[in-house]
């Protein structure tokens, strides 16, 4: 070798070295088709050219609608169909899959339901989800599906703690106002006033008067000020509602606290969030399920519905129409529709992270399910590999989520929808890089799905509304079954919509 | 010119004489058996040295140039000789020869250097002078490297850098010779660039050698390492001490050669022993064989299915002479088949169901071994287990940890597998817990399997007794959801340590 060539071989080194950092990060949006969606505003869509017969028909075909369909078939009624706009059903349970796991796109939890969440257990036990009972008649669940330990922890001044309620660095003001806060909370629990469905809540006028105050007014009024307990109940409310704990209805903000029993944190989970759930509904509803169909006109008397595939339209008579799409849309294709102002929606972003290796272990606790990072913008990430039985798994999806509470809902949609996919993923990567400052050299791959209108947003006086609460009741022959006849965006709440308009519906056949 | 010249005979001396001290504390590590292998590879060197003298005689013109030739060729040989042993050590069978080839080779060269010497310094001195001294300088180097490498170099270095040091040494002299006889040398910046380039390759090895077996590393074991690899699960650590070989995975022992015998028979007897003509075995970890030569001591065995995560394990005790005999060659029986997966993921999948198991995993150490240690992880067990099927469970120090050996008696119980609790000593662990978890109520056995070492009947219905200071705790319930486990065995461990 000479001298030339060796410094050659020193320059081509030291390329490879920078060539090592600047590694392409692959990725794309995904799902949710606007396209096709936009249709219904841009009046495209040829009129129905054939016509059908079905009894019932349910439109949307995420969890509140299997939820309707389940119980339909679970009551033997078979005489029915789910027509569901995207290529695949599941809604905010959506799914993905990549080579390293199966990662969710929305929901990715139920907590243990309550002995109120009947239909919950019921679904539960035919899954096999709940494979038993104790002796006290609690249900015992498949250890493979609670969530393995452990389960949350947050990022706060420089170290991972256990746990989401800050401990490192707090004072004894903000101790006492946790304990505090935690008093009235546990009083509400006591006495069973805030429960899910929250249908079963009491409606004692003292407690309806908290929907009219924000949960952060309430915590102001009752003098809680710790910045730390702040956080925390913004941090629950940003999580739960996709608002600012400013905007959420002190109704709402209390109801997350106090509906569960609060020393039982466990939660069920699956690699693929909800979409678990959803998978099994799916297989059981097959048959009845017809996917790309867009319902753009909705009657009494039945619905019109454009094949995105084959664009043609059929008009399909029924004799009940379960309306499980997102409320809103009705006022776009319901004939002579209810009034749909007062259901305002928050804004999210969901990305999926393949990282060729785990994060690496820092100060603190180790990596866990659930990984928040305190003062963040986003609400942290959960890893989809933790449930697996692997005890070597070097690879996992991460899955991020970022409800967008910057301003007004729509200012936010529109924030959501315009920025490109590379400012995201920047984005997204600086405030990962906090705790994890190597975060760019692990990441292969980041697709993200944009929620427009994710989920409802309980904000004060919508909970106790009269708006809401017609439509929990029927519409003539339609039924409206979403989460969002809530208030909130649930799985308890959208099965339980779904269900109960089932239920009406087979009353009355 | 004549003292710079017989500087470098007190330096090639020592060079000479350290890769023959290397390659013979290299092999006595490495296989054993130092009388044997010091004494033929000093034989074989020093026949090879002969070798070199004689050929000096070809060589007649340009002397300087072939002197530094050889100083760049022993340098590169020599230096690197532990790296390259330590490489291929893996692999046994070839071992020996690249063993011995070194040896060959270096001495030759060596062997070259004094008779060259002597010539290039023929016309500078008297003979009788010239003999003297350059013999004196010659002694007085293998004097030195003889007094520095047992004290300072091996214990400070290590092996593989010592070696890389003394390659150093060599060009250094090639290169201060290139520089005494400038006038003589014909394209003497060719020859330079040739001694940088190996220059910054020896140093990049000295530099680079501790990944082989680190400085640090070598800190943290009382042993001298003989193998060290990283595979894509663990670093794979195996030291010896005289006739002690320990294996180490992530720096956890994990067996003594001297007592593992006591470890693996009551792993696996106790629980055999108990059974009417076992017949299919199943084996979750213990990838270096030795639970399984346990169990091949059973003529009813027809088969058996070892699961060990990975492949790096059961290669290097199925290929390597020393291990192979350490566990008597069981890695090669026909009745075995060797799955290298995730345990837990491979028993929820496999349909196959099994007399006996033994689950010889890590401790739980961390959540991802912890759960293999759980009710969801029993009862995965339990599915495989015949009806009169039992398995035996490594379950940490009872005396130690006591909280976390209790805690997986208590987790076994808890999916309705009967627990029959049992420990032992050995030396090199402490104390040593196991579980026996049957479908039936399990009862001592008399021991009846021949040649056995450690146990005998009466030891073995001892085994079953628990003194105060390990005996029985509460505990709660080790699952996937709480992984109390982890936790108890960290803060006892911890306590331990301190």
């Amino acid at each position: 070798m000479t001298r030339r060539e060796l410094l050659l071989a020193g320059v081509g080194l030291a390329a490879g070295c920078a060539k090592g950092n600047t590694r392409r990060i692959t990725g794309s949006f995904v799902g949710a088709s606007y396209e096709i969606g936009h249709l219904l505003r841009g009046g495209n869509i040829p009129p129905s050219s054939r016509e059908e017969q079905v009894p019932v028909v349910i439109v949307g075909g995420g969890v509140a609608g299997l939820s309707a369909g389940w119980k339909l078939a679970r009551d033997g009624f078979e005489n029915f169909q789910i027509l569901e706009l995207e290529s695949e059903v599941g809604g905010n349970a959506r799914s993905g899959q990549n080579g390293v796991s199966a990662y969710p796109w929305g929901a990715h939890y139920v907590p243990l339901p309550g002995k109120h969440a009947v239909h919950v257990r019921e679904l539960f036990k035919e899954l096999g989800v709940i494979i038993g009972e104790s002796e006290n008649g609690e249900p015992i669940y498949k250890d493979e599906f609670l969530c393995f330990d452990p389960q949350e922890r947050l990022y706060l001044n420089g170290r991972w703690q256990d746990g989401l309620i800050p401990s490192v660095g707090t004072t004894h003001q903000d101790h006492d106002d946790f304990e505090r806060f935690r008093d009235i909370v546990e009083g509400y629990r006591r006495r069973g006033e805030f429960t899910i469905p929250m249908e079963f809540s009491t409606r004692n006028p003292d407690l309806m008067r908290l929907d009219s105050m924000s949960i952060r007014d309430f915590l102001e009024e009752h003098n809680v000020n710790s910045p730390a307990l702040h956080w925390y109940v913004n941090y629950a409310c940003r999580d739960d509602y996709g608002c600012n704990y400013a905007d959420v209805s002190a109704w709402a903000g209390i109801h997350y606290f106090a509906s569960r029993d609060i020393d039982e944190t466990t939660v069920l989970t699956w690699p693929e969030g909800n979409g678990w759930i959803v998978k099994r509904l799916r297989e059981k509803l097959a048959p009845h399920i017809r996917t790309g169909s867009l319902v753009f006109h909705v009657a009494q008397n039945g619905v019109d519905v454009y094949d995105v595939r084959e664009k043609v339209s059929t008009n399909i008579r029924a004799e009940h129409v379960i309306f499980a799409s997102p409320t809103y849309l009705a006022k776009r294709i319901v004939e002579n529709p209810p009034s749909v102002d007062e259901f305002q929606y928050a804004p999210w972003l969901v990305a999926n992270l393949t990282l060729e290796r785990l994060p690496e272990q820092r100060a603190g606790v180790p990596l866990a399910w659930d990984n928040v990072i305190y003062a963040s913008e986003s609400l942290g990430y959960v890893v989809a590999t933790h449930q697996s039985l692997r005890t070597y798994q070097p690879e996992t999806v991460l899955t991020y989520y970022y409800p967008l509470t910057g301003s007004s809902p729509a200012a936010d949609r529109q924030r959501l929808l315009e920025t490109d996919w590379q400012t995201w993923v920047d984005f997204i990567l600086a405030d990962l890089s906090k705790p994890h400052p190597e975060i760019r050299n692990i990441v292969q791959n980041v697709d993200i799905m944009r929620w427009g209108h994710a989920m409802i947003r309980p904000r004060p006086g919508f909970i106790w509304s009269e708006a809401r609460q017609k439509l929990t009741k029927p519409f003539g022959k339609i039924h409206f079954a979403h989460s969002d006849l809530s208030g909130f965006s649930i799985f308890e709440e959208a099965q339980y919509r779904g269900v109960v308009a089932a239920e009406r519906v087979l009353k009355r056949l | 010119m004549v003292y710079a010249l017989l500087i470098s005979v007190f330096v090639i001396a020592s060079c000479g004489l350290v890769y023959e001290l290397i390659a013979g504390t290299l092999a006595s590590y490495l296989l054993g058996d130092s009388v044997m292998y010091f004494s033929t590879i000093i034989g074989t060197y020093l026949f090879a040295m002969g070798v070199g003298s004689y050929l000096s005689r070809f060589i007649g013109k340009s002397l300087v140039a072939r002197f530094i030739r050889i100083e760049l060729m022993v340098g590169i040989v020599g230096g690197s000789s532990a790296a390259v042993l330590f490489l291929v050590f893996a692999y046994l069978e070839s071992f020996k020869l690249i063993l011995y080839a070194q040896v060959v080779v270096v001495g030759i060269l060596v062997g070259l250097e004094i008779p060259l010497l002597l010539r290039i310094l023929k016309d500078k001195l008297q003979f009788k002078d010239l003999v003297s001294q350059v013999l004196t300088f010659d002694y007085l180097g293998a004097l030195a490297v003889s007094l520095l490498f047992p004290l300072i170099l091996a214990p400070r270095l290590g092996l593989v850098r010592t070696c890389f040091f003394f390659g150093i040494l060599n060009v250094v002299v090639a290169i201060w010779a290139t520089f005494l006889f400038r006038d003589q040398l014909p394209r003497v910046y060719s020859l330079r660039t040739q001694c940088a380039v190996l220059l910054i390759a020896l140093a990049a090895g000295f530099a680079y050698g501790e990944r082989l077996t680190t400085f640090a590393e070598e800190n943290l074991y009382a042993d001298e390492i003989i193998f060290a690899k990283s595979s894509a699960y663990q670093r794979i650590v195996l030291t010896r001490w005289k006739d002690d070989i320990r294996l180490f995975l992530n720096s956890h022992l994990q067996f003594s050669s001297n007592d593992e015998y006591r470890y693996h028979e009551a792993l696996v007897h106790p629980g055999m022993q108990a059974l009417q003509s076992p017949r299919r075995i199943l084996i979750l970890g213990g990838g270096d064989g030795l639970a399984l030569r346990e169990i091949l001591k059973y003529p009813s065995v027809d088969s058996v299915t070892l699961v060990d995560l990975d492949p790096e394990m059961t290669r290097l005790f199925a290929g390597n002479e020393l291990l192979r005999k350490l566990n008597a060659d069981s890695l090669h029986s026909p009745k075995l088949k060797i799955v290298n997966a995730d345990a837990f993921v491979w028993l929820n999948q496999t349909a196959d169901v099994f007399d006996f198991a033994v689950v010889d995993f890590p401790d739980p150490t961390n959540y991802a071994l912890g759960k293999l240690y759980t009710t969801a992880f029993y009862q995965t067990l339990q599915r495989h287990l015949n009806q009169h099927g039992s398995a035996a469970i490594q379950a940490t120090s009872p005396l130690y940890a006591r909280q976390s050996y209790w805690c997986i008696v208590r987790t076994v119980e808890s999916v309705g597998l009967h627990a029959a609790p049992y420990h032992v000593y050995v030396p090199s662990f402490g104390e040593w817990g196991y579980v026996i978890a049957s479908k039936t109520p399990y009862l001592p056995p008399a021991v009846s399997v021949p040649g056995l070492k450690f146990l005998s009947t009466p030891v073995l219905m001892g085994l079953f007794e628990f003194p105060p200071d390990m005996s029985r705790i509460d505990t709660e319930i080790n699952r996937l959801n709480n992984q109390v486990l982890v936790r108890y065995y960290e803060s006892e461990w911890q306590q331990v340590s301190q």
